[in-house]
């Protein structure tokens, strides 16, 4: 396998490896700032020095401007896939004329346009599907209470939850958007409930003096004396942090904390695979 | 599912025209139902009987044989024929085709060659049904049936069929573009006795229109819909009102912006159904969605005559179990677009034990194909797309899970698999376990590669493929390949009608081993090899009795495709440039050439030169 005449591509790629892509769980690609070159772009030609990738028709540019809006997404999200084309036909090509004696046999020198060969509608797979999949413990349950839809309030940027704890007849309210992790949530929950708690606690002998206030811990781990659930949008109960953050924020209407010891009696995730499989 | 109709189109109805110029009945492809000459009492009685006998011919490739016996059997079966196929749109012209056959209710057109889908064709190339459309609204106003096969339709062109057709049935649309939710609209609205509305693979736009509030109120007489290719929106509640009045309805697939809740509601109405598409099988998101849960397997097991499933566009696995209840029924399952593991899918092959087709994706990995094995003996169609199509990615599926399948299922007649890596070995075991393949496509996604283990070519397995499956009629080859892999095929594949290539050989003497050997080829369809000028020459003997041939990114001239233009009349040698071509570049970015009556099409864009 010769290398061929474009010597310039191929030093920039290590042969036969991999490009050095790191992947995330999700499946996308955070490359370094060199294949960061080699990205599918919108856009005009001219930005680079020389167009490293294959560009290649746009089928739906001609006048399905909404269409082409969902069918092609921007390349900036998808960085994999040969042949995802972006850029139309009339600017940049792959057939760039060259000497006739250079080989055809290039190894990997970028992707390369209608190869492998997938129907456009089949390419995005990896995003839709896997997001879908990803949440495999959070199995949609039955639970045996009432449930209101709580819808969160967005106030200006703010995402507003209900959040209540069991024991404490005063609701809080959390911004989630204030927090970008679980920890972030947990500690907040704390701050919110720990001063109510107390206050509502028995003075009673064998339990904390009334000054002091008990920290709350441990409630996305179940091994506090309280846990974090959640609603979702289609009200279901749910325990916090089996999805990524900013799935759960998309999901999430209302939070409550309940006792760790509670939690056997709300059946978490087996009755409704017991509802499912009846064979 | 299947892409491959090819058994019936060979020779087509205009070969004879091209090689049988000495019938003078013919030449100039007037092909007129009317006698020019007086016929004689028996003469016409015996004509009334060969009409009456003729019109239980049905294959089309029969029907192409007797018409060339003689002047009054091609009368008479271009009398006969109902059922027109045109391989090719651009191969003849709608004014000939309705000129020769005068009774017909069914048009099969094809346009676009099939590396259009792969966006190695610029849009508005061409194969625009207008033309059809308008000719037959004229010549054929009793038609029923038009399926359409990467051509481009326009809203016009619906509303054609709609409006001056009064008794169409069916349209089915594969891979085609140029219309949007408005022509669907309007085509549905007007269209009274409408019974199938197929929508495969197309591309359609969205204007904003509810086209599915545009079907006729009273009782529907549709017996398929079809639209899970469609990107927009639908009115759900109108669906389920158009359900509930199409008595008849057999063939349903949604499109992915169906949830599984209405999926429920949708099919507690229509438990006859055959074939489903589940759209999403997910949940929507919308909030407070009433109170219970719906009993997803009460609602599959009341559909006793489930044989096709598939959708499944947006799936959460934990609703598989759902489908259990019509596992066993199954003979075609589509999981091509659900990200599922093996442990996802084994509860679910396990109980297909009547599978005949199987669509799923990579992520099964070889442990899943392995499962398929162990259980579906009767498979004859497997396809296994990619997750993560780029070619460097990790590969799910390898040489294991072909082999695997190899043993498993000896029935198999048609694969279509994609993967990182594959052996000779795995590839020569299935060529020897499965003797009825028909179709070998084989995509070993990053180009040359070898076989890992020996580090050689994939020539041996490709060839013994063509060796030892002798029914072979359709090969896709990939991975390295020396011209070695074409000799074998040169040699072997006698019955091979359609061939794709892509970046293999070594030189012009691969391909010439195609074209000298090859006596069947219809279809070749070639990118990103070394084949030059020379190679080309090597098939005039053979190119009137092709479809097609592509070649992109090859080694051709301009001076050597206008060569074979001055030698074949009847071919039509389409060169396609990109913009940044020279104009004087003599090297020839895409050549596509097809044999025709018509000579050079009139509707050609500005990117294509006809030499």
């Amino acid at each position: 396998m010769e290398s061929g005449c474009s010597k310039k591509l191929l030093d920039l790629i290590p042969q036969e490896k991999k490009w050095g892509f790191i992947e995330n769980q999700n499946g996308i690609s955070h490359g370094s700032s060199e294949e960061k070159k080699l990205e599918l772009k919108l856009g005009p030609p001219g930005e680079e020095d020389e167009p490293l990738v294959s560009f290649g028709y746009f089928s739906s540019m001609k006048s399905n401007a909404k269409q082409a809006h969902n069918k092609f997404p921007p390349a900036q999200e998808d960085h994999r896939g040969g042949a995802v084309l972006t850029a139309s036909w009339a600017k940049n090509h792959h057939h760039q004329p060259k000497p006739p004696n250079c080989s055809q046999k290039r190894t990997a020198p970028g992707p390369v346009v209608g190869w492998p060969p997938i129907r456009s509608f089949r390419k995005n797979l990896a995003t839709t599907s896997k997001l879908a999949s990803e949440s495999p413990t959070s199995l949609p349950h039955k639970v045996a209470i009432e449930r209101k839809p709580a819808a969160p309030e967005t106030r200006g940027k703010g995402l507003f939850v209900k959040i209540n704890m069991e024991g404490v007849p005063i609701g809080r309210k959390v911004d989630l958007k204030s927090y970008d992790s679980y920890e972030k949530l947990s500690t907040a929950v704390d701050e919110l409930f720990r001063g109510l708690l107390a206050a509502q606690r028995d003075p009673s002998a064998d339990g904390p003096k009334q000054e002091e206030e008990k920290v709350i811990t441990g409630v996305l781990d179940g091994n506090g004396e309280y846990t974090l659930v959640y609603e979702d949008n289609e009200g279901d109960r749910m325990l916090v942090g089996d999805v990524p953050w900013h799935m759960f924020v998309s999901t999430v209407k209302r939070l409550r904390v309940l006792k760790s010891s509670e939690l056997s009696v709300i059946n978490l995730g087996s009755s409704k695979k017991g509802k499912m499989v009846q064979n | 599912m299947s892409e491959d109709d090819e058994r019936q189109q060979y020779p087509p109805p205009d070969l004879e025209f091209a090689s049988n110029k000495a019938r003078n009945c013919n030449s100039t492809g007037s092909g007129s139902g009317h006698p020019e000459f007086q016929s004689t009492y028996p003469d016409q009685v015996l004509e009334n009987v060969l009409e009456n006998v003729l019109h239980f011919l049905t294959s089309r490739r029969d029907r192409n044989a007797a018409s060339l016996v003689c002047k009054s059997w091609y009368r008479v079966e271009a009398l006969t024929r109902s059922e027109l196929f045109i391989g090719n749109c651009y191969a003849v012209s709608p004014g000939r085709a309705t000129a020769r056959f005068t009774r017909v209710k069914t048009l099969h057109l094809k346009g676009k060659p099939r590396f259009a889908d792969f966006n190695l064709m610029p849009p508005d190339w061409g194969a625009h049904f207008n033309p059809w459309a308008l000719a037959m609204a004229k010549a054929y106003p009793w038609l029923e049936k038009v399926h359409l096969k990467r051509m481009s339709v326009t809203d016009d062109d619906l509303a054609t069929l709609a409006e001056l057709f009064l008794g169409f049935k069916e349209l089915v649309l594969v891979c085609c573009d140029g219309f949007g939710t408005s022509g669907l609209g309007i085509f549905v609205n007007k269209c009274r006795q409408l019974k199938v509305l197929d929508l495969i693979e197309s591309e359609v736009s969205d204007d904003e229109t509810d086209w599915i509030s545009c079907f006729p109120e009273g009782e529907s007489n549709l017996e398929s819909l079809i639209f899970d290719c469609v990107e927009c929106h639908i009115n759900f509640e109108a669906l389920e009102r158009l359900v509930a009045r199409s008595p008849s309805l057999k063939k349903f697939k949604l499109n992915r912006y169906v949830s599984i809740g209405q999926l429920y509601r949708l099919m507690v109405r229509a438990p006859q159904l055959t074939h489903l598409g589940t759209g999403s099988f997910s949940p929507s998101d919308i909030v407070g969605q009433g109170d219970q849960e719906p009993d997803y397997v009460a609602a599959f097991a009341a559909c006793r005559s489930l044989v096709c499933l598939s959708g499944f566009r947006e799936i959460i696995p934990d609703y598989l179990p759902a489908i259990y209840p019509v596992c066993a029924n199954l003979t075609s399952l589509n999981f091509s677009y659900a990200n599922i593991t093996a442990e996802q899918l084994k509860p679910i092959i396990s109980k297909c034990h009547k599978l005949q087709t199987f669509w799923v994706l990579d992520s099964i990995c070889d442990e899943g194909l392995q499962a398929v094995a162990a259980t579906c003996k009767d498979l004859r169609e497997l396809r296994v797309f990619p997750v993560d199509p780029r070619e460097d990615s990790d590969g799910p599926v390898s040489e294991v899970g072909l082999q695997a399948i190899s043993e498993g299922c000896r029935k198999l007649q048609s694969i279509l698999y994609f993967c990182q890596r594959m052996t000779n070995a795995a590839v020569i075991a299935m060529s020897k376990n499965c003797p009825d393949l028909v179709v070998f496509r084989l995509c070993i996604m990053g180009r040359h590669r070898a076989d890992p283990v020996t580090g050689e070519p994939m020539d041996d397995g490709f060839g013994a493929i063509v060796m030892n499956c002798k029914k072979l009629t359709r090969l896709a080859v990939s991975g390295l390949l020396t011209d070695k892999a074409f000799g074998y095929i040169g040699r072997h594949g006698k019955l091979v009608r359609t061939l794709s290539v892509a970046f293999a050989g070594d030189s012009d003497m691969a391909l010439k081993y195609v074209l000298e050997g090859c006596p069947q080829l219809q279809k070749l369809e070639i990118r990103d090899s070394p084949f030059g000028d020379a190679a080309l020459r090597s098939g005039l003997h053979h190119y009137y009795n092709m479809r097609f041939l592509w070649m992109s990114s090859c080694r051709l001239t301009h001076h050597g495709c206008q060569e074979i233009a001055r030698a074949m009349p009847r071919l039509v040698v389409e060169v396609i440039r990109s913009a940044d071509e020279e104009e004087m570049d003599d090297v020839v970015g895409t050549l596509y050439m097809y044999r025709s009556l018509e000579g050079p099409r009139t509707d050609a864009p500005k990117f294509v030169t006809i030499l």
